[in-house]
C-alpha cells in the first residue's frame, strides 16, 4: 500500500509526496478524516489529487493512501430507484446514518450488501458462456429484470448455478476457465472512466418517443442518438429534461443532476413514484436512477458524477435495455474540470477552459449508441440515448461547451429566452433547432404512424418558415397589404404554433402525446390550410375561410385524452364537411 | 488550548498575507493577526503548503508590517455563535454586535460554511407566501424554501420593494413563527439606515436579525457576512422551528469583494475578471435556503442584486440565475412611468409556483389566469412595438383590444401602493376584469370549465 503525506492544500486539489507507484486516476484517502480523492498528475513521487469532498481543516503533513484502484462503480441488483451522489454513495443511507446535511470521510457501500434478491438461473450446468451472457435473472423492481451477465474477461463452463435468495456478494454460479474454477456473485464492479464494451455499434433507427410534439414530430431523437439542450436560464432545460425522463419509451432512465438545484431533484424524487409510465401502468420510480451532485455538493465529484452515471447506463444497456440518459447539466461539469485545470495551473484554452475539454465532451457523448451487446448470443440488441442540457453564460451560444458539444451531437434543441417569456412552452425554436435523424427516421414514421406522416411534417415545416419571412414583410408594411394566401399562411403558421407546438407539462391530459395524437393533430391542421386554400382561390373572402367554426376544435384538439384519439378522426370529417358547405354556399362546385 | 503563534510574515498584497514554515496550520483556518499597534485582525487560510501559507485578511491589510506582526491560528474555521436572543439585534459584517446592546451568550458556535444539504432529505417548497404584491402573487407567487432573487439596477427601488416583501410576508396564521434575517453588503449608511428604521416603525425589528457590512467596511469582510446571515437562519429554521426570510443585499458588491481576493491571488480569471468558481461560491450560499422533513421551519431566500447597465448576461445575473429559482426582475421603462413595484412580469420567473397554486393553495384558476395574463400582455407589447412603426391606423381591432390591455395591466394590476397588501383573491380578481376585455375565444390558455365560471362572474359585473 503506498502512503505518503500532504505538502499542499489549495481548495479541492491536494498535492502529496512519497507517492512513487501510485497510477494515474487512482483512489486515494486524504488526511485524517480519510476524504476521498483521485490522482490527476504525478511528478516524480509528488501526486495532486482531486478531492471529492471539502478540505476545510485538512493540512500538510497529515497522510495520503492510496487504495490502487481506479474510481469504480458497484454494479447488481439493487441500482433501480435508488439516488447516489456523483461518487456512488447511497445518499438514503447518508441521511439515515449522519443526518439532514452531508458530512465528510463517509465510507458506504453503494448497494445494500445485506439484502436478498431472487436469482432465476438462465444458464445451464455445462453450459459454454463468456463475457456479457446471462448467467440468471432478479426482479429487481415491479418492471426491470435485472439481468446477472458473466462479469467481463471471464469464459469458460458452468460447473454449478442454482437458484434461490441470495446477497450480492454470494456465490451464484461457478464458472471453470480452463485454468480454475471462477465464483460469480451478482455484484460486478467497473471503472467509470473507461467505456463498456459492446460487441458492434449499429446505426440508429428507432425514434425515442418522449410525447412532446416538437420534439417527436419536428425534431426527434433516435435511440441510441445524442442531444443537447442548451438555452439560458429560466428557458425550461430542466422541465424538458424532466419531461423526457417522465414521459420517453426508454426502459430505463438514469437522471444525471449534475451542478444543479437540490429542489430539482427531491421534485424528481417525490413526484416520480406517483407518476404512471404510461406503457407499464407502474411507477416512474421503477425505472429511474438518480445521481445528485447539486451545486452546493463538492466540485471534484461534480465531474466524476456524470461518468457514474453513464457507467450504470452502459450496464443496463449491456442487459440489452434501452436506456436513456439525462445529463443535467453538462455545463457545471465543465466548469468543475476547469476548476481542477485552474488550480492545475494548465495553461488555459477558451474562456478559461482546459483545451482538452473538446475532446473529454466528444469521449462522453461516443458513450451512447445503439449495440450489439456483448454476449455469445449475438440477438441482444440495445441503446443508450444521451440528452445533455448545456448552460451557456448569457444564454450565447458561441459558449465554449456549447460549440463543443454541438460538433459531437446529432440533436439541437434551441431554447429561446423570447420564447419563455411569452410562457411559449417548449421554448424550443422551430426554426433553429434541428435533428439530424429526421431523414433516417422517415422510414419508421410513414410506416408505422401514418402514410403521410414526413408529408405532413414537411408543410408545417415549411409554412413556419414561410411565416418568418412574411412576417418580417407584415412588419414593415402592415399584415393589410399581404395577400390573402399569405394571411392564410400566418394563420395556419399561428395555429400551428399556439395548438401544436405549444404544449402544457403542467396539464394532466397535454403533458403526453402519443405518436399517433401527434400526428392526427397536425394532419387536421395541414389539411384545413390546404383546403382553405382552394377556397381562396375559388375567391372565396377571406374572412369566411377563416371564420370557419371547427377551428375552435382543432385549437383544443391537445387536451383530447388519449383514450379519446378517434374525436381527431371526427374532426377531420367536419373540416371537410365544412368546408364542402362554404364552397357550395358561395357556389363552387367541385 | 495553546495555539501556534508565527512571526514568520513575508509578504503583503493587497488583502492577503503570506506566511513561511507555518507548520501544523489547515486549509480554510482562521487566524489572527496582531499588529504592532496591539490591533487584532481576523483572517482565513486560502492555501498551504509546507513552506508557506496564504491568508486572506478579513480587516484589510493596512498597518500590518512583516517584522513585527503575530499571526495565531486558532485551529478552527469561522464559527457564529449562535442565540434566540439574536432577534431584535444589529451585527457587523462579522457577527460582532453593532447596536450598542450586550453580547450574545451563544447557546453554539456554528460553522459559517455550513454542510450541504442531503437532497434526500430535502421536502419540496409548495407552500404559497402571499407577499400581498399583485406582480409577485399572482404572476409569480413565491413559496417557503424557495430561493427567489430581485434582479435590479442602480436607481430602482429594490430596496423598499424587499423591505415590502419583510414586512407583509410575515402574517402567518396558525401560530407559526417567522423572522427575517438580514445581511447586508457594502450598502451606504443611509439606505441600512432605512432598512433598520422601516423594521423599527413597523415592529417587524422584534422578529429580524440584522448584519451590516457598510460601504466603507472592510471589503473582504463581506465574504463572511451572507454566510454569517445564513448560518443564523438556519439555526432559527431548522432548530428553532421558526419560517426565515432571508434577504441579502447587495449581491453584485459581494461577488466583487470575491473577485478582489482572486485578482490578488492571480487567478486566471473567467469572465470579466470573476473567478471561475463564482457559480460554485454562489451555490454553496443560495442553497442553504429550503425545506427538510420532519423540519418545522424553513429558509426562503430573496438575494437582491444590481445589473451593472442594466445587463442580466452580467456574469453575477446570469450566475444568480442559474442557481436560484427564477427572478423578479426589476424595469427602469415601468420605473420612469411612475409604477410601483416596477416589476417586469414577463422575464419574471417563479420556477416553483406551479406546485404552490391552485386548488387549497391558492384558487384553482390561477394557473391557467396567470398563464393568459402572461400571454396578453406579451402579445400587448409585441402590438405596442408594431404601433410604434405602423401606427396605431394600422391595427386590427384585435390588436387595439391587446394594447389598451398592456396598459391596464400595468396600472392596475402591477401598480399598487408600497403599503398595500392586496389579497390573493383580490389580485386574481383584478386579472379577470382586465380580462373580460377579450371574447372569450382569445383566451385559450384557460379549461373551458375556469372560462365558464369565472369570465361570466366578471363580465356580469
Amino acid at each position: 500500500m503506498i502512503e505518503g503525506k500532504i505538502i499542499k492544500v489549495s481548495g479541492p486539489l491536494v498535492v502529496a509526496d512519497k507517492m512513487s507507484g501510485a497510477k494515474m486516476y487512482d483512489i486515494v484517502r486524504v488526511g485524517e478524516k480519510r476524504l476521498i480523492g483521485e490522482i490527476v498528475r504525478l511528478k516524480d513521487d509528488e501526486a495532486s489529487i482531486q478531492v471529492y469532498e471539502e478540505t476545510s481543516g485538512i493540512g500538510p503533513g497529515e497522510k495520503v493512501v492510496s487504495t490502487g484502484e481506479p474510481l469504480s462503480v458497484e454494479l447488481g441488483p439493487g441500482l433501480m430507484g435508488s439516488i447516489f451522489d456523483g461518487i456512488q454513495r447511497p445518499l438514503s443511507v447518508i441521511r439515515a446514518k449522519e443526518g439532514d446535511f452531508i458530512s465528510r470521510g463517509l465510507e458506504i457501500n453503494a448497494l445494500n450488501r445485506e439484502k436478498s434478491w431472487h436469482f432465476k438461473p438462465v444458464a445451464k450446468v455445462n453450459e459454454r458462456v463468456k463475457t456479457g451472457d446471462i448467467l440468471g435473472e432478479v426482479k429487481e423492481s415491479e418492471v426491470i429484470t435485472h439481468r446477472i451477465m458473466v462479469p467481463p474477461g471471464i469464459e469458460g463452463q458452468v460447473t454449478e448455478i442454482k437458484e434461490g435468495d441470495f446477497k450480492i456478494e454470494d456465490t451464484v454460479c461457478r464458472i471453470n476457465t480452463g485454468s480454475g474454477t471462477v465464483a460469480v456473485t451478482m455484484l460486478q464492479k467497473w471503472p467509470v472512466r473507461a467505456p463498456r464494451p459492446v460487441e458492434e455499434k449499429l446505426e440508429p433507427s428507432v425514434p425515442l418517443v418522449t410525447g412532446q410534439r416538437v420534439i417527436d414530430t419536428l425534431f426527434p431523437v433516435a435511440k441510441g442518438g445524442t442531444a443537447c439542450i442548451p438555452g439560458p436560464f429560466g428557458s425550461g432545460k430542466t422541465v424538458t429534461q424532466h419531461q423526457l425522463a417522465k414521459w420517453s419509451d426508454a426502459d430505463i432512465i438514469v437522471y444525471i443532476g449534475c451542478g444543479e438545484r437540490g429542489n430539482e431533484m427531491t421534485d424528481v424524487l417525490l413526484e416520480f413514484p406517483q407518476l404512471k409510465d404510461p406503457r407499464t401502468k407502474k411507477s416512474l420510480m421503477e425505472r429511474t436512477i438518480l445521481v445528485a451532485n447539486t451545486s452546493n455538493m463538492p466540485v471534484a465529484a461534480r465531474e466524476a458524477s456524470i461518468y457514474t452515471g453513464i457507467t450504470l447506463a452502459e450496464y443496463y444497456r449491456d442487459m440489452g435495455y434501452d436506456v436513456a440518459v439525462m445529463a443535467d447539466s453538462t455545463s457545471r461539469w465543465a466548469e468543475a474540470l476547469r476548476e481542477i485545470s485552474g488550480r492545475l495551473e494548465e495553461m488555459p484554452g477558451e474562456e478559461g477552459y482546459p483545451a482538452y475539454l473538446g475532446y473529454r465532451i466528444a469521449e462522453f457523448y461516443e458513450r451512447a449508441g445503439k449495440a450489439v451487446c456483448l454476449a455469445s448470443n449475438t440477438n441482444r440488441q440495445a441503446s443508450l440515448t444521451i440528452v445533455g442540457a448545456v448552460s451557456p453564460p448569457g444564454g450565447d451560444l458561441s459558449d465554449t461547451v456549447v460549440q463543443a458539444t454541438l460538433r459531437v451531437v446529432k440533436v439541437f434543441w434551441s431554447l429561446e429566452d423570447r420564447l419563455a417569456n411569452m410562457r411559449h412552452f417548449p421554448a424550443i425554436h422551430w426554426l433553429t433547432s434541428y435533428s439530424l435523424y429526421a431523414e433516417s427516421l422517415v422510414k419508421f414514421f410513414d410506416t408505422k404512424i401514418g402514410l403521410d406522416f414526413s408529408a405532413v411534417r414537411n408543410t408545417a415545416m415549411r409554412l413556419l418558415q414561410e411565416e418568418a419571412d412574411l412576417a418580417e414583410i407584415a412588419r414593415l408594411v402592415g399584415i393589410e397589404s399581404l395577400s390573402n394566401q399569405d394571411r392564410l399562411i400566418m394563420e395556419t403558421a399561428k395555429s400551428i404554433r399556439e395548438d401544436f407546438l405549444h404544449q402544457n407539462s403542467f396539464h394532466e391530459v397535454d403533458t403526453y402525446s402519443s405518436l399517433e395524437k401527434q400526428y392526427k393533430m397536425l394532419r387536421n391542421t395541414v389539411v384545413l390550410y390546404e383546403d382553405s386554400k382552394l377556397l381562396l382561390e375559388e375567391g372565396i373572402e377571406l374572412g369566411k375561410v377563416l371564420g370557419i367554426a371547427v377551428r375552435e376544435k382543432i385549437a383544443r384538439s391537445k387536451y383530447i385524452e388519449e383514450g379519446k384519439i378517434k374525436e381527431l378522426d371526427k374532426i377531420l370529417e367536419e373540416i371537410k364537411s365544412e368546408i364542402e358547405k362554404l364552397g357550395i354556399s358561395n357556389g363552387v362546385t367541385k | 488550548m495553546s495555539f501556534k503563534e508565527y512571526l514568520t510574515l513575508s509578504e503583503i498584497s493587497g488583502p492577503l498575507i503570506l506566511l513561511r514554515d507555518a507548520e501544523g496550520v489547515t486549509y480554510n483556518e482562521l487566524c489572527e493577526i496582531e499588529l504592532p499597534s496591539g490591533e487584532v485582525r481576523r483572517g482565513r487560510v486560502l492555501e498551504v503548503s509546507k513552506a508557506a501559507c496564504l491568508v486572506q485578511v478579513f480587516e484589510g491589510t493596512r498597518g500590518i508590517d512583516i517584522p513585527a506582526s503575530k499571526i495565531k491560528f486558532l485551529g478552527r474555521g469561522i464559527e457564529l455563535g449562535v442565540s434566540p436572543d439574536m432577534l431584535g439585534r444589529v451585527f457587523d459584517g462579522f457577527g460582532k454586535p453593532k447596536d450598542g446592546g450586550p453580547a450574545i451568550i451563544p447557546e453554539k458556535k456554528l460553522d459559517i460554511n455550513g454542510q450541504p444539504i442531503n437532497p434526500y432529505a430535502r421536502t419540496y417548497p409548495s407552500e404559497f407566501i402571499e407577499t400581498g404584491i399583485s406582480s409577485i402573487d399572482g404572476m409569480n407567487p413565491i413559496v417557503r424554501g424557495q430561493k427567489l432573487p430581485i434582479f435590479s439596477a442602480s436607481g430602482l427601488p429594490h430596496s423598499r420593494l424587499a423591505a415590502q416583501v419583510a414586512r407583509q410576508a410575515g402574517l402567518l396564521g396558525k401560530g407559526e413563527k417567522f423572522s427575517v434575517v438580514f445581511g447586508a453588503m457594502g450598502m451606504t449608511f443611509e439606505e441600512a439606515n432605512f432598512f433598520i428604521a422601516d423594521f423599527r416603525r413597523t415592529g417587524a425589528i422584534e422578529r429580524a436579525v440584522l448584519f451590516i457590512n457598510l460601504a466603507d467596511d472592510p471589503a473582504v469582510e463581506r465574504i463572511a457576512t451572507p454566510r454569517m446571515a445564513l448560518t443564523c437562519a438556519e439555526y432559527l429554521a431548522f432548530e428553532k422551528d421558526m419560517h426565515v426570510l432571508v434577504i441579502l443585499s447587495d449581491m453584485t458588491i459581494y461577488c466583487e469583494a470575491l473577485r478582489e481576493v482572486s485578482a490578488a491571488r492571480k487567478e486566471i480569471p473567467g469572465r470579466r475578471g470573476y473567478p471561475g468558481y463564482l457559480y460554485t461560491d454562489l451555490a454553496t450560499m443560495y442553497e442553504r435556503a429550503g425545506r427538510i422533513q420532519n423540519k418545522k421551519g424553513s429558509i426562503t431566500l430573496m438575494p437582491v442584486l444590481t445589473m451593472p447597465e442594466d445587463d442580466k448576461t452580467h456574469p453575477v445575473p446570469d450566475l444568480t440565475g442559474y442557481i436560484t429559482e427564477g427572478q423578479v426582475m426589476m424595469s427602469r421603462e415601468l420605473h420612469r412611468k411612475g409604477i410601483y413595484p416596477p416589476i417586469d412580469v414577463l422575464p419574471s420567473l417563479s420556477r416553483l409556483k406551479d406546485k404552490g397554486i391552485g386548488k387549497g393553495k391558492t384558487r384553482e384558476d390561477h394557473a391557467d389566469l396567470l398563464n393568459q395574463l402572461f400571454a396578453c400582455y406579451a402579445k400587448g407589447k409585441e402590438v405596442k412595438e408594431l404601433a410604434i412603426i405602423l401606427g396605431e391606423a394600422a391595427l386590427s381591432d384585435m390588436d387595439k383590444v391587446y394594447l389598451k390591455f398592456a396598459g391596464e395591466f400595468e396600472n392596475k394590476f402591477v401598480k399598487q401602493s408600497e403599503y398595500e397588501k392586496r389579497k390573493i383573491e383580490d389580485t386574481l380578481n383584478i386579472g379577470w376584469q382586465l380580462l373580460a376585455a377579450f371574447p372569450k375565444t382569445e383566451l385559450k390558455r384557460i379549461r373551458p370549465e375556469y372560462l365558464e365560471r369565472y369570465y361570466k362572474m366578471q363580465s356580469a359585473k
